[in-house]
């Protein structure tokens, strides 16, 4: 998608105000509830700007003048950043991500920020202060989330592709609902600063696309060494398109971890794994049966960990220097009670999770176990990467559900996050992709997750995928 | 019934950089009311901290000087608790891995030494300021994420003058400010010893002195106390200090008390009590190395230093460095002194007055005509006055009464207005009352 429309507005063929305002319309007659918030003079203002260095030819990038959704867990100085919360619903944030920084120097043009679980807290995109997002390829659908406003914006051509972010699966799983693409990248590869953090230690910006190469462009852009964050590598980011060109050329040795194939996957996600693999086999890949013992754990330590650091994370919501403040009768305590009890629900449970975790008596048994665990999932994974480069796996045991059906269940829906969170809890890169459709035509995703770094690899396995196995299809209107 | 006081300090001192901790906000005292604050510091969502090096280069700089093992790995960590002035809902600081651990501290309590352990020294930032007025408070964050250090002592001190004298050497080692401790200290053991002999029991609470009514208060107990939840700060990475990095601060460290007390020992002669009392403060050291420097004879300043002019200083409750005196003069009037240009008897005068305008003593000798008398014809004009006028006590000196020199010289200084070189005073009335008999 971004390659032709570069192509386009460097032959302009089509002005970046134009494209603008064809994605503007589009997003007018939206069903599906993508964005919070919608910047069209903003937008505008940046697709014109775009234009001059169109036409100077001057400073032009692939994303020069292409019309980008931003998740609005990134902080941006021109456009109000809510995290879909009521506590931040006016909050105008006084910088800019420093992903945001890297995609307006490359010329880029935001349409508004997208819709998101309130403080990506969430996996069905239904805990949003500003309503749920509907699944564009069925409305009674869930995107997935936690970016599932980033998801379904790129299916139903609100945006020509998407920042999202993902803390234990809220880029891959929306992707994987809404038959788009998504990566997770490698923690570190691309600085925090600026993405309002839901758990530090497991949080990453990724894009999603219509395609790898999507993906691939938008990578290039925003990764890369940060001095204002100090777990992002202090390596140059890459031209990813090229190296996925590269990578795709070689031949690999890939795992399917028996842990990830049990009871309770729905028929159809495996029936994609399958035509995956057979079509690698033919390509000539190698594919290898591994374990990854401590898979079982994983939803249990993902949600002691993310919770915990949550509920430290979100101190700062108090009413005092930004955001919402709900001053009750002017005491101290009554400012904090009224102010905090703008969070949603999903938010305060695990809020009161993590508080729980951490405190004086349980840590311990809680915080500290987990963290313990978290090293042995991490040393599954270093141990597989002795005999395979890649991993191939199911992004979630099933197909998107009903909005409603599991909101009142919130176990059911940790659980759903069993085979997305390792990746996070490892710091490895992880990748979407569309693989098929199910009976009730709903998409059907699979996942590779990767060693550190090799990005490039899992964009073009994707790519294979996307060629060789099955195609979403794509109508932006254009 | 007799009890034994036993206490630990903990101290915060603030890192003298020039930039927070965390943010290039300048660390600038008094500016106006939020005029250094960023998105960092404010807590703004989304922003992250980044460890200023400087920081851990003062912090290792303490860490060194006061003994420690450094952690060549150390983890800082989120302290988690609500107060409008601190942004974030946390502190950062370190809890169980902090930037070293076990080091003393060797005080002197009257001419008793002891050493004091140091638990460990833990970097961390400093919180905004609130201020509470009628109905409202208002937040200040130009204080907010100050590099500090804290450093806990062990529970060795044994008594308020011991608490003092730890917390001067802290002081002196350039760490530390303090008022009032010492008198909350005896306070406390007075209070305590107080409630346990009534049949009370010591509760372990949070308490505040108040300087004004000179009385320690409650401020919260034990089941009031914060969990703070501490945790490892995902923020940061741990921080790892090289061996490199560790020897290039230490090569950069000044010379501490101890080390320059030993040296003036053993490189200057002067006794070990004297190097004690001028090593006790930076600026005596400074004056004293600085006089010797200029006469080469460092018992002589230590001498003048010791009895003189640290008298002077007491009786006029002044410093060291808000005297008009400068170490050079001091240097100068002792070279005077063993030239024989002047005695000690006029070196004492002299030194009053450069004590009290800062004047050279070459110049104060001159203008007074306080120069000393070697000349011999003059010193033999005045023997015979007094030789001429004494004749009883010449008669009884003569015939064996020694101690009569003394009376002599006396008599012949006397004469002279003290100005006669006292060595050639001797010698000729030696010659002189010998030679008649």
């Amino acid at each position: 998608m971004i390659l032709s429309l570069h192509e386009k507005l460097t032959t302009r063929k089509i002005s970046s105000v134009e494209l603008a305002k064809h994605y503007l319309a589009r997003i007018k007659l939206d069903k599906t509830n993508s964005y919070i918030s919608v910047e069209g003079n903003e937008a505008l203002k940046m697709a014109a700007a775009a234009d001059t260095r169109l036409a100077a030819g001057e400073n032009v990038t692939l994303l020069t003048g292409v019309p980008l959704g931003i998740k609005d867990l990134l902080c941006t100085k021109d456009m109000i950043t809510t995290c879909a919360s009521k506590i931040l619903a006016d909050y105008r944030p006084p910088y800019d991500a420093t992903a945001i920084v890297r995609l307006k120097s490359a010329g880029a043009t935001f349409l508004g920020k997208l819709n998101m679980d309130e403080f990506a807290m969430g996996g069905s995109n239904e805990s949003s202060a500003f309503g749920a997002v509907r699944n564009p390829v069925n409305h009674d659908y869930v995107a997935g989330g936690s970016s599932g406003g980033s998801a379904a914006a790129v299916k139903a051509g609100l945006a020509a592709a998407t920042l999202g972010s993902d803390t234990g699966g809220s880029v891959r799983l929306p992707a994987a609902y809404t038959g788009t693409v998504g990566l997770k990248p490698t923690y570190g590869s691309v600085s925090r600063y600026g993405l309002v953090a839901f758990a530090s230690s497991l949080d990453q910006i990724g894009p999603l696309g219509v395609s790898a190469e999507d993906c691939a462009i938008l990578l290039s852009a925003i990764a890369g060494g940060d001095a204002s964050d100090s777990t992002c590598a202090p390596r140059p980011s890459a031209d990813y398109l090229e190296l996925m060109k590269d990578a795709g050329a070689r031949k690999y040795r890939i795992g399917l971890p028996k842990e990830y194939f049990i009871g309770g996957l729905q028929k159809e996600v495996a029936g994609s794994i399958d035509r995956v693999v057979q079509a690698l086999k033919k390509a000539g890949h190698t594919l290898v049966d591994i374990s990854l013992p401590h898979t079982e754990y994983s939803v249990a330590v993902y949600y002691i960990v993310a919770v915990s650091e949550a509920s430290s994370n979100l101190a700062r919501f108090d009413g005092v220097r930004y955001g919402a403040r709900l001053a009750g009768d002017r005491s101290l305590a009554e400012m904090y009670k009224q102010t905090r009890s703008l969070f949603g629900e999903e938010v305060k449970r695990r809020i009161i999770l993590g508080t729980f975790a951490l405190s004086a008596g349980y840590y311990d048994a809680y915080y500290k176990k987990a963290c313990q665990v978290r090293r042995l999932i991490k040393n599954d994974f270093d141990k597989a990467w002795q005999r395979v480069d890649l991993v191939l796996a199911p992004v979630s045991p099933t197909t998107a559900f009903k909005l409603g059906e599991k909101t009142a269940d919130p176990l059911q829906m940790y659980l759903n996050d069993i085979f997305t969170v390792p990746a996070n809890l490892a710091g490895l890169p992880g990748i979407s992709v569309p693989a098929g459709r199910d009976a009730k035509g709903l998409p059907v995703g699979v996942q590779f997750i990767g060693k550190p770094f090799a990005e490039a690899e899992l964009l073009a396995l994707a790519k294979f995928v996307e060629s060789e196995v099955y195609s979403e299809g794509v109508d932006h209107g254009l | 019934m007799d009890f034994e006081p036993v206490i630990g300090l903990e101290v915060h001192a603030q890192l003298t950089t020039k930039s927070k901790l965390f943010c290039a906000c300048s660390t600038e005292f008094n500016a106006p009311a939020n005029a250094h604050v960023c998105p960092v510091c404010a807590g703004h969502p989304g922003t992250l901290p980044v460890l200023n090096a400087k920081a851990v280069e003062h912090a290792l700089k303490a860490a060194l000087a006061l003994d420690c093992k450094v952690n060549l790995r150390s983890v800082f960590a989120r302290k988690n608790y609500f107060y409008p002035d601190l942004p974030k809902g946390y502190q950062i600081t370190q809890f169980d891995l902090p930037i070293c651990q076990h080091g003393h501290l060797d005080i002197e309590v009257g001419t008793r030494s002891k050493r004091v352990g140091i638990t460990r020294i833990h970097m961390e930032e400093d919180a905004g300021k609130s201020v509470h007025a009628q109905g409202y408070s208002l937040v200040n964050l130009n204080r907010a994420a100050t590099p500090l250090i804290e450093i806990v002592s062990e529970p060795d001190i044994r008594s308020a003058e011991e608490a003092g004298a730890y917390l001067r050497k802290l002081r002196i080692k350039n760490v530390n400010s303090f008022r009032f401790v010492e008198k909350a200290i005896d306070y406390e053991i007075n209070r305590q010893t107080q409630l346990i002999q009534s049949g009370g029991q010591v509760l372990q609470e949070t308490r505040t002195y108040d300087s004004g009514k000179g009385v320690t208060i409650s401020m919260r107990g034990k089941e009031e106390a914060h969990d703070y939840r501490y945790f490892p700060e995902p923020d940061l990475i741990p921080l790892m200090i090289s061996q490199e990095t560790l020897e290039t601060v230490r090569s950069k460290l000044p010379e501490l008390p101890d080390q320059k007390r030993d040296r003036f020992i053993a490189e200057l002669g002067i006794p070990a009590y004297d190097s004690a009392v001028i090593t006790s403060s930076r600026k005596l050291a400074e004056f004293f190395e600085v006089a010797v420097s200029r006469c080469g004879n460092a018992k002589a300043v230590s001498n003048w230093v010791m009895g003189e002019m640290l008298r002077l200083l007491k009786l006029d409750e002044r410093e060291v460095d808000d005297m008009e005196m400068q170490p050079d003069e001091l240097g100068a009037l002792i070279r005077m002194i063993d030239a024989g240009t002047i005695s000690n008897t006029i070196a004492k005068t002299v030194f009053e007055e450069m004590y009290k305008t800062g004047q050279d003593p070459e110049a104060i000798v001159k203008e007074k005509g306080l120069m000393q008398i070697s000349d011999t014809s003059a010193i033999l004009q005045a023997i015979d006055k007094v030789i001429a006028g004494n004749a009883g006590q010449v008669a009884e000196y003569r015939s064996g009464k020694d101690k009569l020199m003394g009376f002599f010289v006396g008599q012949v200084m006397k004469q002279m207005g003290g100005k006669a070189n006292p060595g050639v005073v001797n010698e000729l009335l030696k010659r002189k009352l010998g030679a008649t008999s």
